[in-house]
C-alpha cells in the first residue's frame, strides 16, 4: 500500500485495517473466528436474549439451518442443485416422530381404541396391527441409527444411479423435485401408515423424558445447537481437504477433473449423501423440539424454500446459510402474522433478487469494505466543511482487498 | 359393456394426455432450445385461463351476443397476453440468466410466487370458472353405455391443431429453421447470421404463449384458482425430461405414455397411489436412460 494514499486515510480507519488485517488476513483464521462468533451466539447470546418461547422457536430455525448446511455443500460447492431436501429432512422427522408416536401410544394410554397399542390414526383407519416398518422405531437404538441411515441411503441410490450416467444441473434438480412430490403424495395418501395430512402428532416422551416441558425444550435447544456447529465443523474440514478443492473443480470444469483422472459421481455421490444426511439430522431435532412432523415440510414448496435461505446466506458460505435460514425464516414468521398476503411476494422477489442482484447473499456483504467506506467518507465530509475543494478526497477510495484466498 | 369401459378409460388417458400435452408443448420448446427452466410456466397457463374468464364475464354482460363464441377469442388473446407477457420476463430477467440454468430455475420459481400472489389478490382466492358456451356443455352417445362430453373433445381438437401448428412453425419456416439450428449449435448457429438473442427471446414468447392457450383450453374442463397452474408444473416437467429434452416427437410420445399409464393405474387403486406409481415409474426409468425416450443425436 502505498504510503500517500493510507496518510490521506483518517487514524480510525488506518487502525481498523491494522487490526482487521492482522486478525483477519489468514482466511482459515477469518473463518474460525466467525465460526467462534457463531458458537457464542448460539450457545450463549440467544438463551440469554430469548425466552424459552422465542428460544424454541429459533431452535426450529436452525432445524432448517442443516438443510441449508447441506445445500451449501452440495450447491455452493459441487454444483448440485437438490430441490427435494425436504425429503431427507421429512424422512428424518418421520423416523424420530415414529419412535415417539410408538413411545406415546402404549397399551394403557390408547386403552380405549379398538386395537390399544398402536398409534391412534391408524385406528382411525380400521389397522388391527402394526405395519412392519414401523416395528423398529419401538427401539431407541434402532431410531438413532434410521435417522441418518434412512435418508442416506434413498440419497445413494437417487444420487448414484444418476451421477454416473453425469445426469446433473436441471435434470437433477427437476428429478429429485419428482421425488419429493411423490414422497408428499404417498404420505398424505397412505393415511393409515403415515398418519396422513396431519402428519405424527401428539409426541411425548423420549425414553420417559418429557419433551414439552420447558427445562426439555431448554436442553433440546443445546443439543441442537451443538449438533448443528459441529456439522459446521465437519463441514469447514471438508471443504479445507482435498475433497472440497475437487468438488470446487467439479462444480466449475466437471470435465477436466474427470479428464484428470477423478471419478466425478463418487464425489458428488458423497457430498449429496451427506447433505441427506445432515437434513436428516435437522428433521429428527425439528419433531424433537416441535412436537409433530408433517407432509408440509416434506414436499415441493418447503424444499425450495430451504434452497433460499441457502442462497439468502451465500451459497457458499457455510456460516451464512445458519444467517440466511434465521433471517429467511423469521421473515416468514413475522410477515404470516402480520401481513399474510404479502409474504409470498416478498419471497418472490427474495429468490429472484438473490439470483439477479446479490448471487453471493449475505456472505458476499464485505462488511469491512462497508465500514472503511463509511469512515473515510464520513472523514472526508468533516474535512469538506472545513476546506473545501481542493484537498477532498475522492468520494470513496476502495477498500484494500486483503482477504486474498477467501471464497 | 366391457369394451365401453375401456372406452371410456381411453377417452379418460385422452384427456390427460392433452392436457399434459398442451402444457409440455410450450415447455419443451423453451426448454429444449434455450435449456431454460421455466418454473413460472403454470403461471402463465393460469394467466390464460383468467383471460379466459374475465372475456367470458365481458361478454355476458356487455357484448351478449358473443357469448357462444367467445371462447376462439378468448384462445387468441390468451395467447397475445401471455406471449407478450413471456416476452417482457424474457427482457427483463431470462436474459440475463441464460448461462446460469439453475439461476434461472430458482428465479422463475420466485416470479411464480408473486404471480400466484398477484391473481389471489386481483381474483381472489376462490376458484373461478368461466361461462361456456351452451355447445360446449353437451356430450356425444354413440351406444347407451358410452357418454363423451363435448369439452373434452373439444380440448382434444386444440390439442391437435396446436401441435400441428407448433410442428408447422419449427419445420417449415423460416424462424423454424433458426430455432432448431440454434438448438443444435448455438455458435455455429450465430457464426451464420442468425440472430440467436432474437431467436431465444421469440421462442421464450412462443412458449409462453402455448401456455396461454393451455389455460384458455383447461377452462373448459376445470375451474381456473390462483395455484391451478402451478399444480402442474411437476408433471409437465417429467414429461418434457422423459420425452428427452429437444425432441417433440419425444414429448408427445412420453405425454401419450404417461397419461395412459395414469389413467389405466387409477383404475386399478387410488388416484394418489396412482401419481406416485407412474412418477416413480418414470424417474426410475430416467435413472436407467437419462436421455429419455428420444434423444436428439446431435455431436457436441
Amino acid at each position: 500500500m502505498p504510503v500517500a494514499e493510507s496518510s490521506r486515510r483518517p487514524a480510525a480507519s488506518v487502525a481498523l485495517r491494522h487490526v482487521t488485517t492482522v486478525l483477519f488476513n489468514d482466511a482459515r483464521r477469518r473463518e474460525n473466528i466467525y465460526f467462534g462468533v457463531l458458537a457464542v451466539l448460539l450457545l450463549v447470546g440467544f438463551p440469554l436474549l430469548l425466552d424459552t418461547f422465542h428460544l424454541n422457536l429459533v431452535g426450529k430455525y436452525l432445524t432448517y439451518a442443516f438443510v441449508a448446511l447441506g445445500l451449501v455443500l452440495c450447491w455452493g460447492y459441487g454444483g448440485i442443485l437438490s430441490l427435494g431436501q425436504g425429503v431427507f429432512f421429512g424422512l428424518g422427522g418421520y423416523c424420530m416422530a415414529m419412535f415417539l408416536k410408538l413411545e406415546a401410544s402404549d397399551i394403557a394410554s390408547t386403552s380405549i381404541q379398538s386395537t390399544p397399542g398402536i398409534p391412534d390414526f391408524m385406528d382411525w383407519n380400521q389397522l388391527t396391527k402394526l405395519p412392519a416398518f414401523w416395528v423398529p422405531f419401538k427401539s431407541l437404538f434402532l431410531t438413532v441409527v434410521a435417522i441418518p441411515l434412512v435418508p442416506s441411503v434413498l440419497a445413494l441410490a437417487l444420487s448414484a444411479a444418476m451421477f454416473k450416467r453425469r445426469v446433473g444441473g436441471v435434470y437433477f434438480a427437476i428429478i429429485t423435485q419428482a421425488v419429493a412430490a411423490i414422497l408428499s403424495i404417498l404420505i398424505i395418501g397412505q393415511q393409515g401408515y403415515t398418519g396422513g395430512v396431519n402428519g405424527i402428532t401428539d409426541l411425548k416422551t423420549l425414553h420417559g423424558w418429557d419433551i414439552r416441558s420447558d427445562s426439555a425444550k431448554m436442553i433440546l435447544y443445546f443439543v441442537n445447537a451443538a449438533l448443528l456447529l459441529g456439522a459446521i465443523a465437519l463441514s469447514f474440514s471438508i471443504i479445507r481437504s482435498k475433497l472440497g478443492r475437487l468438488l470446487l473443480a467439479v462444480r466449475d470444469r466437471e470435465e477436466r477433473v474427470l479428464f484428470t483422472g477423478y471419478d466425478v459421481a463418487n464425489i458428488k455421490t458423497v457430498v449429496f449423501v451427506l447433505a441427506a444426511a445432515f437434513s436428516a439430522v435437522g428433521g429428527a431435532m425439528f419433531t424433537l423440539q416441535v412436537g409433530f412432523m408433517s407432509p408440509s415440510f416434506v414436499g415441493i414448496v418447503p424444499s425450495i424454500e430451504m434452497v433460499i435461505c441457502a442462497a439468502v446466506g451465500g451459497r457458499t458460505s457455510l456460516l451464512g446459510a445458519v444467517y440466511g435460514t434465521l433471517i429467511v425464516n423469521y421473515g416468514k414468521t413475522y410477515f404470516s402474522e402480520a401481513f399474510p398476503e404479502l409474504w409470498l411476494f416478498v419471497i418472490g422477489a427474495l429468490f429472484i433478487a438473490v439470483v439477479m442482484i446479490f448471487p453471493d447473499g449475505l456472505a458476499g456483504l464485505d462488511l469491512r469494505k462497508a465500514l472503511h467506506g463509511l469512515l473515510t467518507r464520513a472523514s472526508g465530509f468533516a474535512r469538506k466543511r472545513k476546506k473545501p475543494a481542493a484537498l477532498v478526497p475522492p468520494a470513496a477510495p476502495s477498500a484494500p482487498q486483503t482477504n486474498a484466498g477467501s471464497q | 359393456m366391457n369394451a365401453a369401459i375401456w372406452a371410456m378409460q381411453a377417452f379418460t388417458g385422452l384427456s390427460t394426455f392433452c392436457v399434459l400435452l398442451l402444457m409440455a408443448l410450450g415447455l419443451a420448446i423453451i426448454f429444449g432450445q434455450m435449456g431454460v427452466i421455466n418454473m413460472a410456466h403454470g403461471e402463465f397457463m393460469t394467466v390464460g385461463a383468467y383471460t379466459t374468464y374475465l372475456l367470458s364475464e365481458v361478454s355476458q354482460r356487455w357484448l351478449p351476443g358473443l357469448t357462444n363464441w367467445y371462447f376462439f377469442l378468448s384462445i387468441a388473446v390468451s395467447f397475445l397476453l401471455a406471449g407478450a407477457f413471456g416476452l417482457l420476463v424474457e427482457h427483463l430477467m431470462i436474459r440475463k440468466l441464460y448461462r446460469r440454468p439453475l439461476d434461472t430455475l430458482l428465479a422463475t420459481w420466485g416470479l411464480s410466487l408473486i404471480m400466484q400472489q398477484g391473481f389471489r389478490s386481483v381474483f381472489g382466492a376462490r376458484e373461478v370458472s368461466a361461462k361456456l358456451p351452451d355447445w360446449l356443455m353437451g356430450s356425444v352417445k354413440p351406444s347407451a353405455a358410452i357418454d363423451i362430453p363435448i369439452n373434452g373433445l373439444v380440448v382434444i381438437g386444440l390439442t391437435a391443431a396446436l401441435t400441428a401448428l407448433v410442428f408447422f412453425a419449427l419445420f417449415s419456416t423460416r424462424f423454424g429453421i433458426d430455432v432448431r439450428a440454434t438448438m443444435q449449435n448455438r455458435p455455429m448457429a450465430s457464426a451464420a447470421g442468425i440472430n440467436t438473442a432474437r431467436v431465444d427471446r421469440l421462442t421464450f414468447g412462443l412458449g409462453c404463449g402455448l401456455a396461454g392457450v393451455a389455460g384458455a383450453a383447461f377452462t373448459t374442463i376445470g375451474s381456473t384458482g390462483p395455484t391451478s397452474g402451478s399444480a402442474y408444473i411437476v408433471d409437465t416437467f417429467l414429461v418434457v425430461v422423459f420425452g428427452g429434452a429437444q425432441s417433440l416427437f419425444g414429448t408427445i410420445a412420453s405425454a401419450f405414455s404417461i397419461a395412459q399409464t395414469q389413467a389405466t393405474t387409477e383404475f386399478f387403486m387410488t388416484g394418489s397411489m396412482a401419481k406416485v406409481v407412474t412418477l416413480s415409474a418414470i424417474i426410475l426409468i430416467l435413472m436407467v436412460r437419462p436421455q429419455g425416450l428420444f434423444a436428439l443425436k446431435v455431436r457436441r
